[in-house]
């Protein structure tokens, strides 16, 4: 099927993409976008889910304990560092999850598919879930560093340049230029691979597997930035 | 017990704690007293593993704070200045959430949670939210979880700062108790100089991040003199105070805007000389007082200047 012009609720975000190929095309870094084959609808929903879950977290409410104190009072109590951040990171997944079904819910409504059935709607929410939570380490790192409300409201910028040198908006066939080079190095370019796998592609393991590798190579360097924050946070008082 | 070693704490350049010396023995009230920005809340943050040492050691209950911050967390309780309780939760779930943080089984909790009701005392508020509770009620709360785990040390920052006399009293009457029944120590930072004249067992004084002086709140009187001579005046003080020197019996005169503190050996016997000195110089006597040296007296002689809050 070849790309049409969306006008479902999913495609708010294709129309953004649209406007980021219209930027990209005149300076040649597209290809035509119409010679896309497939469905567009299912090609971004996971554009869709990115968007909604990525930056979810508790780091305001982190901060919020911070400056009344109330994370002093946890400090002191014999729990190790690690399990306050897990505690949050927890609360975290369940809010990415009850996130992610009603975009799959709106998606399925209209009429996407997935090849890889039942069991694969589950595996794509897992997958969105631990980005959610692999990208947050960022989020908390800049909580517990600043301890601002304002800093973390604007850390979402930090995603920007991972949501659109990528292939959230067109496959990597279609690139040229510089942008065709850059995105091999963005690790959500991988995690769209796995999602687009367990949507149209069926059960393929090397797709699903670089895309959790891409969510785990994420997290450890999220959660190590984000444990040093913590450890500097102590010693810096 | 508490011991530091040229405790230091540096914030870049700055040097806001710089070589303190503590020995704080078990069963002790430690009253630590000092000015804004002296370094009094560095220490105790350092002390309670808040925050990282620059160097020097310290020891809390046996342990070493750097290098085994989990074992001394394990034997504190700490009460901060802010009380920091979440408005969200009612005062017993929060003490049953920080009971079960500190290990305690959801039995020994409910137990904990229900001996320390006493100390809480807000009857059926205690099932409330902490959003709506007073400043009091937060404070007791908020010591009431520095205890639930039977800690050996207590820190208490400020403890009844914002608290009615009625609450005050409660708690002056709660850190006795826990001191002389459970032989709890104490480290009691403070603004109110009769707070610390009235629990501790002794007295450190700190300014520009050192321990300028320590002692029983009456040895440290003893240091001012017998009495004090307070004049209030207007006038050459400068004159004044010269003039005051010469007078046999006083052992020291500070100058404080136009009020003069004269510590004498015989407060009684030097009240006329002192007023005859005054006149000799011209100034006109406002007021005379005579009485017994105050920790206040004490502040001033150490570090040139009168504690700013003093109202309990």
């Amino acid at each position: 099927m070849t790309a049409t012009t969306p006008t479902n609720p999913i495609a708010i975000y294709a129309r953004r993409a649209e406007s980021a190929v219209t930027l990209a095309r005149p300076s040649g870094l597209v290809r035509n976008v119409r010679t896309v084959q497939g469905d567009y609808k299912a090609f971004q929903l996971p554009s869709a889910v990115i968007f909604a879950v990525t930056g979810i977290s508790r780091a305001g409410s982190l901060v919020m304990d911070i400056q009344d104190g109330y994370f002093d009072r946890l400090l002191l109590t014999p729990v190790r560092r690690i399990a306050l951040l897990l505690g949050l990171l927890a609360a975290d997944l369940v809010q990415t999850i009850l996130l992610t079904i009603p975009v799959i819910g709106v998606a399925l409504a209209i009429g996407v598919r997935f090849d890889t059935g039942i069991l694969g709607i589950v595996v794509f929410i897992l997958m969105a879930s631990l980005w959610a939570i692999a990208f947050s380490g960022f989020i908390y790192a800049i909580a517990l560093k600043t301890g601002s409300p304002t800093a973390v409201g604007q850390s979402f910028i930090l995603f920007f340049p991972f949501a659109f040198l990528t292939t959230s908006s067109v496959p990597q066939s279609v690139m040229t230029g510089w942008l065709a080079a850059v995105v091999p190095w963005n690790p959500l370019t991988y995690l769209f691979e796995g999602f687009r796998s367990l949507v149209t592609g069926g059960w393929e393991a090397r797709p699903l597997l670089v895309g959790f590798l891409a969510i785990a190579g994420t997290a450890t360097v999220s959660m190590s930035v984000c444990m040093a924050t913590l450890r500097g946070r102590v010693k810096r008082g | 017990m508490i011991t530091t070693r040229q405790l230091v704490r540096r914030f870049g350049d700055q040097e806001a704690v710089a070589g303190v010396d503590l020995d704080v023995p078990a069963g002790e009230i430690y009253g630590f007293l000092g000015p804004n920005g002296a370094g009094k809340s560095t220490t105790v943050r350092m002390l309670c593993t808040l925050l990282s040492i620059t160097g020097g050691e310290a020891t809390v209950a046996g342990f070493d704070v750097a290098t085994q911050p989990g074992e001394v967390r394990l034997r504190i309780g700490v009460a901060l200045q802010e009380a920091s309780l979440d408005p969200k939760q009612t005062g017993r779930e929060l003490l049953n959430l920080h009971a079960r943080l500190y290990g305690l089984s959801k039995s020994d909790a409910t137990r904990r949670v229900a001996e320390l009701e006493r100390l809480v005392d807000i009857g059926d508020a205690l099932d409330r939210r902490i959003g709506g509770y007073s400043g009091g009620m937060r404070r007791r709360l908020d010591l009431a979880a520095s205890l639930l785990h039977e800690p050996n040390i207590l820190f208490l920052d400020e403890p009844t700062t914002g608290l009615d006399p009625v609450s005050r009293a409660a708690v002056w009457e709660e850190v006795r108790r826990l001191n002389t029944e459970l032989g709890m120590i104490i480290f009691l930072t403070t603004q109110y100089l009769e707070e610390a004249d009235e629990l501790a067992h002794r007295v450190g004084i700190i300014n520009d991040g050192k321990i300028v002086a320590e002692g029983t709140p009456a040895e440290l009187k003893r240091r001012v003199g017998a009495d004090v001579v307070v004049a209030s005046i207007s006038g050459d003080a400068t004159a004044a105070c010269a003039a005051l020197r010469d007078v046999d019996g006083v052992s020291s005169v500070e100058q404080h805007g136009d009020e003069l503190t004269i510590a004498v050996d015989d407060g009684p016997a030097l009240l006329s000389p002192v007023a005859v000195a005054l006149s000799s110089q011209n100034v006109k006597v406002l007021g005379l007082t005579l009485r017994t040296p105050t920790l206040d007296d004490v502040f001033l002689d150490v570090t040139g200047n009168r504690m700013k809050a003093s109202a309990a």
